[in-house]
């Protein structure tokens, strides 16, 4: 287990005051200016050396991320956008840090920015969020009044805004291209790529768009030292990470561990075990609800890393869990997930617009058994017909639970579907 | 969806906004460099919707596209987009449950059946008093605290049937308890004390 | 210049351009429902994804730029199953409804379902069903066909820049409406049809009239207003059926406007299809040609020849006003004029009263002053590219008139046309902002020119011309915007009143007087016919209007859908329209019928078949021999340094619809109008 001294977030829980005082009993905002003193080239360098990877799913290097900036600021300023519009089904631990540990991500912003050459960040927080996006507000607020923003920002000589601006409930804004749309005033639809947000982002200007968690870790990585980061957890899938289990579990909670920690570890320590005991598990949904499910034989000694579970057919994500036990309808589980891409699709591109529908109407059906043993290979079929050819990765997300589902549960639709044909003969 | 089943029956003749809500908009609209201010679309729309018993209006969105020198149709399509707007009056107390998987296999549906006994209404409607509206929404992004039901801008966490009868109670005589969870968790943390952080001393209260 | 490998073939393709170009220069076709050349790209459809070399998934042709080294293949079977799987994706919502749908034949998602499509649908579900919505006379909409494109939105916004269309709602229930069903408020709006790649958006006055393979196209020139726009008349029998834009880069590309493609119904009301004449009892009988030769022949050899005069209407080709010059000419009057709102242009200099930017080269222009005209109503499809030059430039534009929503914004100058002389002087503003533009244009429309001081504007206006050096060796500025589509010709070849001759006016005051005996109208309906009531009129047309209620004499002539004419637009470019039907009962061509006059007159006509009558022409005005260029035209002084009035200067048209015989007939046109009107009356309600 992570000791508690190599936490990142000690206010996970919200136990401490979230505001700027207690932050900094945290160490929040110690001598802030020197870490930027390093320069903008040397903070990037760190966070390489941290082997950070991206905390909102995808898993792409954070270093690496921010190098893509350019090395000069010409007539278009530079942006950080913050994605703090968390709405991965299974995951809620940008939550915790936004309203526990808003000092954090502030703090997080100014470093990440001044690396960038940004002079402003936007943090787009879900609409949701009505109460955290209130102690965010307050907390720049704070800052602000404590000369940690604005010009000048935490005496460094760099002068750095943060601004807040809420999303009104679309899913798609997490998709980087749409969150910057829909931070422009329009309606949340992906961009086409190319260009990408660091040559052409908000407001045609050089942009980057990071994940609330993968800022927030950034002062504590450059106080400590990207190696102290990167002696955390396996090679490739270094330090820590807020993983949140949900579902099936005695005591459903979030928890910063460290990567690679065995899944079940995960579960038994933190989470109270499975429902039922160990046996009683059906199958893990391991990283949000895009990425597809494992049967309980898979998870017994998965590790909980972007690359273990990449190798087994499926993804860290989020890390958001989701726990099933044997009396789940898995089928029911998955089309409601089918449902929920259906109803977030942003409606811009054929195959995710239609396929979406056309996915939750078969999954609905099936859930009834009430549809004909072919049909799951056609099903199956629309998922690959969607997956790849859509604009953003909705597509693919809406696509891959079904996969999963249809690869490890066959016998259990068939199962169904014979039910309900039995039910029809004998009725007739 | 044509408009007409989109947007209320009946509309307002007149809308504008207030001093308070100016006020609000001149900060809003801050934010954002010269020339951008369409990104404040979002904000106003809310402002308008505050302002106005929790729904929009169209004479609203052509206030708001009016302010923000935006072609209208371009705001009314934000406000379609957008599932946080309401484009028709809904009750009082605006129920949302959360009804995706995590939420669902915690028991999301009952929280559904208790307002359906209770107020016999199903997602979408409006109770016979008014005060209540009910949706069932997607994935609010709380999941270890599953299940949720929002009202108005609250979460009530760690939700079951019983739970939300209570609720349903108070609301009825305009009572509305603190919100968060309804098993006395102060945030994600495991039900009986956090595995981790044990050294860590409380000095907060729960958290709002 | 990237060079990229398609399907094994090499291409090199410009800076810039798309996946999508490379490949249609290496031959391969792109299947495409959302790509429009002239329009953003949206690349939402992705039916024109292809394979490229090291990406891991097909990637869409449309939005990604050619890159120097790419190797592309379009012929994969991932590609193809990747569109298959598209294409039953845009089907699965799609009605079946080919057999009743008016895009039935012209249809790409039919024509690509060939291609792409199953032959049965594996969808069992029950299908969207999305609810009509009004956007007015024009557009029929059956929004359950949508494919949701979004061209139609791209377009309005884009190129019309009326932003009122737009797409509600998100994921599968998207739908396509303007904001809350009002009209599409553009007069280019029905353009949104040809765009519709399916039957979602279909042309309301065409719905249900006749199926492509049924029609005759010819291609020809439209007469609605100056511009000279290429158009398609599709005809079934005797009826033009429908009007499409045709392209032309120069001209109209490949848009035109609402009054062009729909006020062809006009075609078959209030029209003149035998002679008439007006007897004792004061009432127009119908007569045989004879008879109506006759009585005019009888009238015209009574008359002395400074007793009569000609006045030539704003869509009458050049051969018809050629044969009534010729005929004038021999009969020795120079009372002629094809000027009816009165321009103060002479036909003296061509570069005075020519478009010399040419239509092309307002997308090169740095600054545009416009005096006295309203370019949206006057020359909608101009205007959109004027409005396209603003948006790619922010080019400076000011206005002197009436106020106007040009779809730009203009700096307004007020309507006082005194502002000129501060123009000339170039102590104002926007003088400076003209001297020191690379390329500035001024356009002169009618409403400055047609006043009583209008050659006084035109010379103050060549003066800004000159002063801010308007006019070199490689660009000219100068710009008169006519609205008629005759004008041009008519001034090129002189229809303007000769030595001691009487314009418009002075024929009107001498009729009042009763000194001007016979008055010829050659589709002559913009003047005010009052002052003939003690003339003898003969008005020869198409269209029962203003000229014919007046006449003594009808002879019924052709529309421009039926005959072959030149037309001249207003940048000098000689254009040949095409007949596509026959004119309506005993009318006949004009010309013809000006040279059977002739011969009733003893003064028989050099020509006769139209091949000799433009030999004629070009003979006399060597302009007219060639077609669709732009000559170059000599630049020197002209106008008159003069009083201005201090009346406030109006713009040529006050509204779109119904400017000319045709438009006025249409109930179409009406219907548009009436609907304008109502949404005007409803907002100054409020």
């Amino acid at each position: 287990m992570l000791a508690d001294k190599d936490r990142i977030f000690t206010n996970l829980y919200g136990w401490g005051d979230s505001n700027l005082a207690g932050a900094k009993t945290r160490g929040d905002w110690d001598n802030t200016a020197a870490i930027l003193a390093l320069g903008h080239d040397a903070i990037i360098e760190e966070m390489k050396a941290s082997g950070l990877r991206g905390r909102g799913g995808a898993g792409f290097p954070t270093g690496l991320k921010w190098s893509f900036m350019p090395k000069e600021v010409g007539a278009r300023p530079h942006y950080l956008v913050v994605n703090a519009d968390e709405s991965e089904p299974g995951t809620c631990k940008d939550r915790d840090i936004i309203r526990h540990e808003p000092h954090k991500l502030l703090e997080g912003c100014v470093v990440a920015g001044f690396a960038m050459r940004a002079h402003a960040a936007y943090i787009y927080i879900r609409g949701e969020f009505y109460n955290e996006y209130k102690v965010l507000q307050a907390a720049i607020d704070d800052a602000y009044a404590a000369g940690l923003l604005g010009a000048n920002a935490a005496s460094s000589g760099w002068s750095f805004d943060i601004y807040l601006h809420r999303g009104a409930g679309a899913y798609i804004c997490g998709e980087e291209t749409a969150l910057l749309e829909s931070l422009e005033g329009k309606k949340g639809q992906p961009r086409l790529k190319p260009p990408f947000p660091a040559g052409v982002g908000l407001y045609g200007c050089p942009t980057t768009v990071n994940n609330v968690e993968s800022i927030a870790v950034a002062p504590t990585i450059l106080r400590r030292g990207g190696a102290w980061f990167a002696g955390l957890g396996k090679e490739n899938n270094t330090g820590t990470k807020l993983f949140c289990i949900s579902g099936h579990v005695n005591k459903p909670c979030n928890v910063e561990e460290e990567m690679g920690i065995p899944l079940r570890e995960l579960i038994e320590v933190h989470a109270g075990g499975v429902r039922g005991g160990w046996d009683n598990l059906l199958a893990i949904i391991p990283g949000g609800s895009s990425t597809p499910l494992m049967p309980k034989d898979v998870c017994e000694t998965m590790t909980m890393d972007f690359d273990a579970l990449r190798a087994a057919g499926t993804g860290l994500g989020t890390a958001g869990i989701i726990v099933m036990d044997k009396s789940t309808d898995i089928v029911r589980a998955i089309a409601r997930l089918s449902y929920f891409y259906k109803h977030e699709s942003c409606g811009q591109c054929t195959p995710c617009r239609e396929g979406t529908g056309w996915m939750w109407r078969m999954m609905d059906r099936l859930v009834r058994g009430e549809a004909e043993i072919h049909e799951i290979e056609t099903l199956e079929q629309v998922t690959r017909q969607v997956e790849g050819h859509t604009i953003c990765a909705l597509g693919d997300a809406a696509a891959w639970p079904i996969q999963g589902l249809i690869k490890h549960f066959r016998p259990q639709i068939e199962r169904r579907i014979a039910a309900y044909q039995a039910v029809v003969n004998a009725a007739e | 969806m044509s408009i007409s089943t989109l947007i209320a029956e009946n509309q307002p003749e007149t809308f504008s906004f207030t001093s308070e809500s100016e006020a609000e908009i001149k900060q809003q609209i801050a934010k954002y460099p010269a020339g951008r201010q369409a990104s404040a679309v979002k904000s106003l729309l809310y402002i308008a919707q505050k302002q106005n018993d929790n729904w929009i209006p169209m004479r609203a969105v052509e206030a708001v596209a009016e302010r923000l020198e935006m072609p209208v149709m371009r705001v009314l399509e934000v406000a379609s987009f957008y599932s946080m707007f309401n484009l028709k009056p809904v009750g009082k107390w605006y129920l949302q449950v959360c009804g995706t998987t995590p939420c669902m296999l915690r028991g999301a549906d009952d929280i559904s059946r208790c307002i359906k006994d209770k107020l016999k209404i199903a997602s979408g409607e409006t109770s016979a008093c008014g005060k209540f509206s009910l949706l069932e929404v997607e994935c609010l992004g709380a999941c270890v605290n599953a299940p949720i039901l929002q009202v108005n801008d609250d979460f009530y966490e760690d939700m079951d049937y019983q739970a939300t009868a209570r609720l349903l109670d108070e609301l009825a005589v305009d009572n509305k308890p603190e919100f968060g969870s309804v098993i006395g968790r102060q945030g994600s943390e495991s039900e009986d004390g956090a595995t981790t952080l044990k050294a860590v001393k409380k000095t907060a209260s729960r958290s709002k | 210049m990237p060079k990229l490998t398609v399907d094994g073939i090499e291409v090199e393709v410009e800076d810039g351009a798309t996946v999508l170009q490379a490949c249609e220069e290496a031959g391969a076709e792109i299947p495409r429902f959302c790509f429009h050349e002239r329009l953003s790209i949206a690349g939402n459809c992705r039916m024109c994804l292809v394979d490229m070399e090291r990406a891991p998934k097909p990637i869409a042709s449309c939005a990604m730029p050619a890159g120097d080294g790419m190797v592309i293949d379009t012929k994969s079977e991932r590609v193809k199953k990747a569109r298959e799987g598209v294409m039953e994706f845009l089907l699965v919502n799609h009605p079946l409804d080919c057999p009743i749908c008016d895009q039935g034949g012209e249809c790409d998602l039919q024509d690509q379902a060939m291609g792409y499509g199953h032959d049965a649908s594996r969808y069992s579900e029950n299908k969207r069903a999305v609810s009509e919505k009004h956007m007015g006379p024009l557009i029929k909409t059956v929004m359950t066909r949508c494919i949701h494109c979004t061209r139609c939105v791209r377009f309005s916004t884009e190129v019309a820049g009326t932003p009122n269309l737009g797409a509600i709602g998100r994921g599968e229930n998207v739908e396509i409406t303007t904001y809350l069903e009002q009209n599409l408020a553009s007069e280019l709006s029905a353009n949104v049809i040809d765009l519709c790649p399916v039957g979602a958006l279909t042309s309301r006055p065409y719905a249900f009239v006749a199926r492509p393979w049924e029609l005759n196209k010819v291609e020809s020139i439209d007469v609605m207003d100056a511009m000279g726009s290429n158009i398609r008349i599709d005809a079934r029998g005797s009826q033009v059926m429908r009007v499409l834009p045709r392209l032309n880069e120069d001209i109209n590309e490949e848009w035109i406007s609402d009054k062009t493609r729909y006020a062809i119904d006009g075609l078959r009301r209030q029209r003149l299809d035998t002679p008439y004449l007006r007897g004792k009892d004061g009432r127009l009988r119908p007569v045989s040609w004879d008879r109506a030769f006759a009585a005019i022949a009888t009238k015209m050899k009574k008359t002395k020849s400074a007793e009569l005069a000609a006045i030539a209407g704003d869509q009458i080709d050049a051969e018809a006003m050629f044969a009534l010059k010729s005929l004038f000419d021999k009969l020795g009057s120079s009372n002629i004029d094809c000027r009816q709102d009165g321009a103060k242009l002479t036909a003296k200099l061509r570069a005075s009263y020519l478009f010399n930017t040419t239509i092309a080269g307002i997308d090169e222009a740095d600054a545009i002053l416009i005096v006295g005209s309203n370019p949206r109503i006057e020359a909608a499809v101009m205007n959109a590219r004027i409005r396209r030059n603003f948006l790619n430039n922010r080019t400076p534009i000011a206005l002197i008139g009436p106020e106007a929503d040009l779809t730009y914004p203009v700096t307004h100058l007020g309507a006082d046309i005194s502002v000129l002389k501060q123009l000339v002087s170039g102590k104002h503003k926007f003088a400076k902002i003209l001297k020191k533009a690379k390329r500035p244009m001024i356009i002169l429309g009618m409403g400055a020119l047609r006043r009583a001081d209008g050659q006084s504007i035109l010379g103050i206006a060549r003066e800004i011309a000159d002063k801010t050096d308007m006019v070199t060796d490689s660009w000219n500025g100068f710009n008169v915007l006519h609205t008629a589509a005759a004008r041009v010709a008519g001034l090129d070849m002189g229809f303007v009143p000769g030595k001691g001759g009487k314009d418009v006016a002075g024929i009107l005051k001498a009729a009042a007087k009763g000194e001007m005996k016979l008055v010829w109208l050659l589709g002559a309906d913009e003047i005010d016919t009052s002052a003939f009531a003690n003339s003898f009129v003969i008005y020869q047309g198409h269209h029962g209007d203003a000229g014919a209620a007046a006449a003594d004499v009808i002879l019924p002539g052709a529309a421009y859908t039926e005959k072959d004419g030149l037309y001249v637009n207003f940048e000098g470019r000689v254009q040949m329209g095409r007949r596509a039907t026959f004119p309506p009962g005993e009318a006949k061509e004009d010309w013809a019928i000006i040279r059977a006059v002739s011969e009733h007159l003893n003064k028989t006509l050099p020509f006769d078949s139209a091949a000799a009558l433009r030999d004629e022409l070009i003979t006399a005005v060597p302009s007219f021999a060639v077609l669709d260029e732009v000559l170059p035209s000599k630049w020197a002084k002209f106008g008159r340094i003069g009083k201005l009035s201090d009346e406030p200067v109006t713009s040529s048209l006050s509204q779109f619809h119904m400017t000319c015989a045709i438009s006025r007939s249409s109930e179409t046109m009406a219907a548009c109008h009436q609907s304008i009107q109502a949404a005007s009356s409803s907002l100054a309600a409020e």
